[in-house]
């Protein structure tokens, strides 16, 4: 990568200090992209911990064979909301945490381009989150039918708490959609002179497209939910048979947002590693153009591959092997990209710091998870695979040791920048080794017992499955007792305990935001940087 | 206004547009799954409207099996059967079918019969000229009719599908208003 320049101007900020307010106001009034970056990203570790325990009681559940602990309504509760609150309320938000703390520093910009709307797309999404966890504490419970919410299940045999559960997503919907369309704003119109399309970081680059695909789909999540709520309220039948309706077709809708919606939950993952491994390579990234392409063509190749969640609905032979075809596409660009991860590493002055291992670890363990997508894709075998534990195993593959360990990763890799002070390396190597231990004794076995048939979201299962799960159940505990290191370690940096770092912090870290004293000033770039 | 905000404003109109768009998109794939189904038969839908009958061409060189099945839905009360399980027919050739329904409950139910075809690719050739299918029943309590179904199978019927299956689903579609209607009359 290039090396930008800047000319900025220490002494600008300086007299802005003390128009700070204090107390809870400075939050909730707050339209400063790091005030709002670190809201999100609080809020997304509080949910994260939420999901997590509702985890803990799946994992409680199923350490043994029979029903000791919940009731099945409860434990479908469970799995419902644990997977709403880490798709909506940990992984999303958090990467809109960091593109509201990185974006205008790394490109040069005062601030994002919408401050008042980034305020408002944050404070609306606690509102969202306490109307579905309140629905759980209700008559009949929460929502029970999967956080894929399929018709019938979500119309005909759902309860009341039913229109809770569609008004908290239109409202996450709506704060995904402010939040992007802030950051192409930013994107477009706020990069500072001589920061041309292809030198961006690409952490700028990926968070772009997901905007993109982010405006593309939440929309559609938004239609789909209104017509499950009009299906169940106001006698419609978009999804009724007997009113001419199709269930089939809600799968269409669901995934037609569904599938992007794991890139979008991808991509910035993609980015945060491609900004960290030239660092601890002190080497540039291998291949950034291809790196460009490579992601416009996955998001691109997103809106083609849906039905592959639908192979057992009973499609003509021609669409399952098109939709089969179009997904292997999608391990090319990939491929490229683990491929420029590892060329970058290959002869570089390599050291292992947390964020490292931390992005090493994505890199196998997403590739591992990555492969059992592509297993899945295959049509003949998916008939076997399909809502087994191995579909578990494989999108917790992608979504935890893929994207939320690119959130530590990059957490770990900045957070010296936000708090001026180097963190507690012992605890967050604990932290690591914990975590990637347990994170494996917790996901790996569940391919097995998906092979071997134990259905997914079923709080019972057959005897022959019963060492696996306990296994599983003990990495789970280990794994979510990990992460309250990672708690002690935030709480430690929040509280500027730790040795001061410099403004580079990490040798070998290039880009815009490493120029700018640490902790980052409350303003930065008033006066836009030149990049060379 | 200075130069920037201007930028942003009119980027953000576009953006928003394209937000109302998809949220239109979704709306929009339903009448779009329903044509491309009817034009390719992928989910097993099969026409809504009567079929006319045109002295086709009979193809008496093959046969086609039709295989019915009755099934009702869950909270449906009526017995609802098929007179012969399975037809032999030639392509083009005219063939009926009937169907006898009974609701042997005490209150009059209002049964909307919904077929389904599988292989779904087979739906297209199935043509029919009449169905129950077309509108609702309402039987009074205690009473049954037989309905007649008649067809033909499409003779551009591609020469291996030799087999299909017809599903006819039955639901009550009573409403409240016509729950109080039917009692008084």
């Amino acid at each position: 990568m290039n090396t930008p320049t800047s000319e900025h101007h220490h002494e600008s900020h300086d007299h802005h200090e003390h128009h700070i307010p204090k107390g809870i106001k400075r939050w909730l009034y707050t339209t400063n992209h790091k005030d709002i970056g670190t809201l999100y990203l609080w809020f997304a570790f509080i949910m994260f911990l939420t999901g997590g325990a509702m985890a803990m009681v799946i994992r409680a559940e199923l350490f043994q064979p029979g029903l000791q602990i919940v009731e099945p309504n409860f434990f479908n509760q469970m799995t419902t909301v644990h997977g709403l609150i880490m798709v909506f309320g940990a992984v999303m938000p958090a990467f809109t945490g960091l593109a509201n703390w990185l974006i205008p520093m790394m490109i040069g910009a005062p601030d994002m381009a919408l401050p008042r709307m980034n305020n408002w797309s944050f404070w609306i999404l606690p509102f969202a989150f306490i109307i579905l966890l309140s629905s759980l504490f209700m008559e009949g419970g929460g929502p029970a039918f999967g956080w894929t919410f399929y018709a019938p299940l979500s119309t005909t045999y759902s309860n009341d708490t039913t229109a809770l559960f569609v008004f908290s997503v239109h409202i996450m919907g709506a704060s995904s959609i402010m939040g992007a369309i802030n950051v192409i704003v930013t994107i477009f119109n706020m990069r500072a002179p001589g920061m041309t399309w292809m030198k961006m970081p690409l952490f700028v680059w990926t968070w772009l497209i997901t905007a993109f695909l982010l405006i593309a789909v939440m929309p559609v999540l938004a239609g789909a939910v209104t017509m499950v709520l009009t299906d169940k309220f106001f006698g419609t039948s978009f999804f009724d048979a007997a009113g001419g309706g199709d269930p089939v077709m809600f799968q269409h809708i669901f995934w037609f947002f569904g599938h992007p919606e794991v890139y979008i939950m991808i991509l910035p993952a993609f980015g945060i590693i491609s900004q960290i491994v030239p660092t601890f390579s002190r080497k540039p990234l291998f291949g950034y153009a291809s790196m460009v392409y490579a992601t416009t063509s996955i998001a691109l190749l997103s809106f083609i591959v849906w039905a592959h969640h639908m192979f057992t609905t009973g499609m003509p032979v021609f669409a399952e092997m098109f939709f089969m075809l179009a997904t292997m596409l999608i391990s090319v660009p990939t491929g490229v990209k683990v491929f420029n991860w590892v060329a970058t590493m290959w002869r570089g002055s390599l050291s292992f710091e947390v964020p490292m291992l931390f992005a090493l670890a994505f890199i196998v363990l997403f590739t591992i998870g990555g492969l059992s997508g592509l297993m899945l894709a295959i049509t003949p075998v998916d008939f076997q695979y399909h809502d087994t534990y191995f579909v578990v195993a494989h999108f917790h593959y992608v979504l935890v040791t893929g994207a939320i360990f690119s959130i530590m990763a990059a957490v770990y890799y900045w957070l010296p920048k936000w708090t001026g002070k180097m963190f507690d390396i012992t605890l967050a190597k604990w932290h690591f080794w914990c975590s990637l231990v347990s994170v494996n004794v917790l996901f790996f076995p569940m391919h097995f017992v998906g092979l071997a048939g134990m259905p997914r979201r079923i709080p019972d299962y057959a005897l022959q499955f019963a060492d696996f799960n306990k296994w599983i159940s003990i990495g789970g505990f280990a794994f979510g007792l990990s992460q309250l290191i990672f708690l002690a370690l935030l709480i430690k940096a929040c509280r500027k305990k730790g040795e001061p770092v410099s403004a580079q912090v990490w040798e070998g870290a290039e880009g815009l935001e490493w120029e700018i004293p640490s902790p980052a000033p409350y303003h930065t770039f008033e006066t836009p940087p030149v990049v060379k | 206004m200075t130069d920037q905000t201007k930028q942003n404003k009119s980027l953000i109109l576009k953006l928003l547009a394209i937000v109302l768009g998809m949220f239109g998109f979704g709306f929009a794939l339903v009448p779009l799954y329903d044509v491309f189904c009817d034009l390719t038969g992928l989910n097993g839908k099969t026409s809504n409207t009567a079929a006319v009958y045109e002295a086709v061409d009979i193809d008496e060189s093959r046969y086609v099996t039709v295989e019915f099945i009755t099934r009702i839905n869950t909270g449906m009360s009526w017995q609802f059967e098929v007179e012969t399980q399975q037809v032999k027919v030639h392509p083009g050739e005219m063939n009926q079918v009937n169907f006898s329904a009974k609701n042997p409950g005490a209150r009059a139910i209002v049964g909307q019969a919904v077929p389904s075809v599988s292989p779904g690719t087979a739906a297209i050739y199935l043509n029919k000229t009449e169905c129950f299918c077309f509108e609702q029943q309402i039987l009074q309590a205690g009473e049954k009719i037989i309905m007649p179904m008649r067809f033909y199978v499409d003779p551009q019927i591609p020469k291996d599908m030799t087999y299909f299956t017809v599903q006819y689903t039955l639901y009550d579609v009573t409403t409240a208003e016509q729950q109080v209607a039917l009692n008084r009359g």
